[in-house]
């Protein structure tokens, strides 16, 4: 009886060692890796800082100021303004907050469609095939060339509707998101395919659950640790796509910079002396590759612990 | 082989067709005006005439089997008669896709565009392959030394920083501070000594660096994960227990196994970096097919977006098919799945 049950005990560490929690995997991430633990510590500080920032740095970033433009660092302006009197700083916590909520914005959308895509793929077998044909379709589609193309048609259209601001927000969000869930819905798929001839499944069916039951209460909570490893990785190619968008001119503009388009504006402007053009170029470009760089590092880390072959060692 | 070789073929014709059919929709059903960019005093019935001398007032479905012919048809044509000088049927009176802000063909100028594009995406490509595959394999091999721990960081790096960003450091440094190298890039500029050979390499030295450092970034990334998961297989063990040394093995049997992943990845890298040339080309100034597209977007230029388009769509579908066919012939066991 005594031998039976820490049979049972043991079986069960080994389950949870085999199938950790999603919390469990974010533990073991940053316990694991140094690389990760600063990628936390940057990452928190940074969105700490564009929300919290604007609270005590309460400077407009759309303030233009002819009498102060070009200026360099100094304390009534730490990072200097730009060439029409704006303030950097307030610009660059302002365009963070846009960027990162894009990014999350975005990686939920594709991670939503992704993970549904992968699901009814993996489950149904008859939506199989075409599922993953679509897939496929989407995965041989020029995707940088197509969202420039969409956000150059339907910019002034959705800007009619939702004001300058929130329909380019929309329209940047919608795009990203519909081409970039193909990724997630390939693992999904993977993992719903092994999940589905697990033995509770197969006792669930045995008792008439529904399919829809099953998904939502058998197989989307054991594949929780594959969707968040594409979530992480997910915000930071959104963050770098929006960012590239906005660079090249074709994302927010210059009166809601993000990141990207702070760069676009500062980067005409570099080499021509007084024009304050060091903090304007670097400044942004600082930012989007400590965001992108940490989120990755948080990401690798979080696919090596759900990976039991690396997890092991 | 052949049999392999078809279904993969079989399956890239329709995927063109509907991405053509996709991008054609797309840009015919967003709410643009050819003519919104004319002058405000040309009266409606000018514009409904140039809208007219456009095609534009025909059906949608009659529009895109005009523009599928033009493409498919009339261009390749066109091409070949170029290349070879014969002349094939009624080539003056053919129809062809023509840009709508400048009237040539959008084929001439992708043409003309395109050495630029090749020489920068191609260069940097080589050399990407290059640094990345010797790094990624010592990475993998001497596995947590001071080496692997400077190239994982490095390549996080490329990998994590836009090349917007980077571009516009290398500017900064060897441009403006050092001033050794050109910010622009130079089209004009013809080669005809060693003096002007050596402009055309100091100008193409930052585009080629960028991309290059970004592809080394992704492939030894991936070239040591694959190596490492090669050497701990058996087949590594076998050969180790009968004596083997281990440059033998690394060289012999490792690499060879390992590369199967990595060379399908660079295969269908091929596109992407196309497509990142995009950006590069926008920060030097480097008037390749990248330029040309973003030309083109900024005048709603269609048919000219439209063919740039569908040619990206052209070159992933094409080098999914290369890279399948690599893998078949490196890898006899995929063609019998």
């Amino acid at each position: 009886m005594k031998l039976e049950n820490l049979a049972r005990a043991d079986l069960s560490i080994q389950q949870a060692r085999e199938h950790p929690s999603p919390w469990m995997i974010v533990w073991i991430a940053l316990k694991s890796h140094k690389g990760a633990l600063v990628g936390a510590g940057v990452f928190s500080f940074i969105v700490l800082a564009v929300l919290v920032g604007p609270l005590f740095y309460t400077v407009d970033p759309q303030l233009t100021d002819y009498a102060v433009r070009n200026q360099g660092i100094s304390w009534q302006h730490p990072l200097g303004t730009d060439n029409i009197g704006r303030d950097m700083l307030a610009q660059v916590l302002s365009g963070g907050r846009i960027a990162l909520a894009v990014g999350f914005a975005a990686m939920l959308l594709s991670l939503f469609l992704g993970t549904v895509v992968g699901v009814i793929a993996g489950y149904y077998k008859r939506l199989d095939g075409p599922l993953m044909r679509l897939t496929d379709l989407f995965l041989a589609m020029p995707l940088l060339p197509l969202l420039l193309v969409i956000i150059l048609l339907f910019r002034d259209a959705l800007r009619d509707i939702f004001g300058l601001e929130f329909g380019i927000f929309i329209l940047i969000v919608f795009v990203i998101g519909i081409t970039s869930w193909m990724q997630t819905a390939r693992i999904v798929r993977g993992e719903t395919l092994a999940i589905k001839e697990r033995e509770f499944v197969l006792a669930a069916t045995s008792v008439g659950t529904s399919g829809l039951h099953i998904i939502s209460t058998h197989i989307l909570p054991n594949i929780l640790s594959p969707i968040m490893v594409s979530a992480t990785l997910g915000v930071a190619s959104a963050i770098i796509t929006e960012s590239a968008l906005s660079f090249l001119g074709l994302g927010f503009p210059s009166d809601f910079p993000t990141w990207g388009r702070l760069l676009y504006d500062g980067a005409p402007w570099i080499g021509i002396d007084s024009t304050n053009w060091l903090v304007r170029v670097f400044a942004p470009g600082i930012a989007i590759s400590l965001t992108v760089l940490s989120v990755n590092y948080i990401g690798d880390a979080l696919r090596d612990a759900i990976d039991p072959r690396v997890r092991n060692k | 082989m052949l049999k392999y070789l078809s279904k993969r073929l079989f399956f890239a014709i329709p995927t063109l067709l509907i991405i053509s059919f996709a991008l054609f929709a797309i840009l015919d059903l967003a709410p643009n005006d050819p003519t919104s960019n004319l002058p405000i005093t040309i009266p409606p019935e000018v514009r409904a005439e140039i809208k007219t001398s456009l095609g534009l007032d025909k059906p949608f479905h009659i529009r895109y089997f005009k523009w599928m012919e033009q493409f498919f048809i009339n261009e390749p044509l066109n091409l070949i008669e170029e290349i070879t000088g014969l002349e094939i049927g009624d080539s003056e009176s053919r129809l062809r896709v023509r840009s709508w802000s400048s009237h040539s063909p959008v084929v001439d100028s992708i043409v003309e565009r395109l050495p630029q594009t090749l020489w920068v995406v191609g260069l940097s490509y080589v050399f990407g392959i290059l640094i990345a595959l010797p790094i990624g394999v010592v990475s993998a091999y001497k596995q947590y030394s001071w080496f692997d721990q400077i190239g994982t960081f490095v390549s996080m790096v490329g990998f994590s920083i836009p090349t917007f960003f980077t571009g516009l450091v290398l500017i900064v440094v060897f441009s403006v501070w050092l001033s050794w190298l050109p910010s622009t890039y130079d089209t004009t500029h013809d080669i005809t000594d060693l003096s002007s050979l050596w402009y055309q390499i100091k100008q193409m030295t930052m585009p080629v660096l960028v991309l290059a450092f970004y592809n080394a970034a992704q492939l030894s990334r991936f070239m040591r994960a694959s190596v490492l998961e090669n050497l701990n297989l058996d087949y590594v063990r076998t050969a180790r227990a009968k004596g083997l040394r281990d440059r033998a093995i690394l060289l012999k049997h490792v690499l060879r196994n390992s590369m199967l992943p990595v060379v399908t990845m660079i295969a269908l890298g091929v596109p992407t970096i196309f497509t990142g040339a995009i950006i590069t080309e926008q920060i030097f100034r480097v008037n390749g097919i990248g330029q040309l597209l973003i030309t083109g977007i900024n005048s709603a230029d269609i048919p000219l977006v439209q063919s740039l388009s569908f040619l990206f769509a052209v070159l992933i579908v094409a080098f999914n098919l290369i890279a399948d066919i690599v893998y078949g012939i490196l890898d006899p066991r995929i063609k019998y799945e």
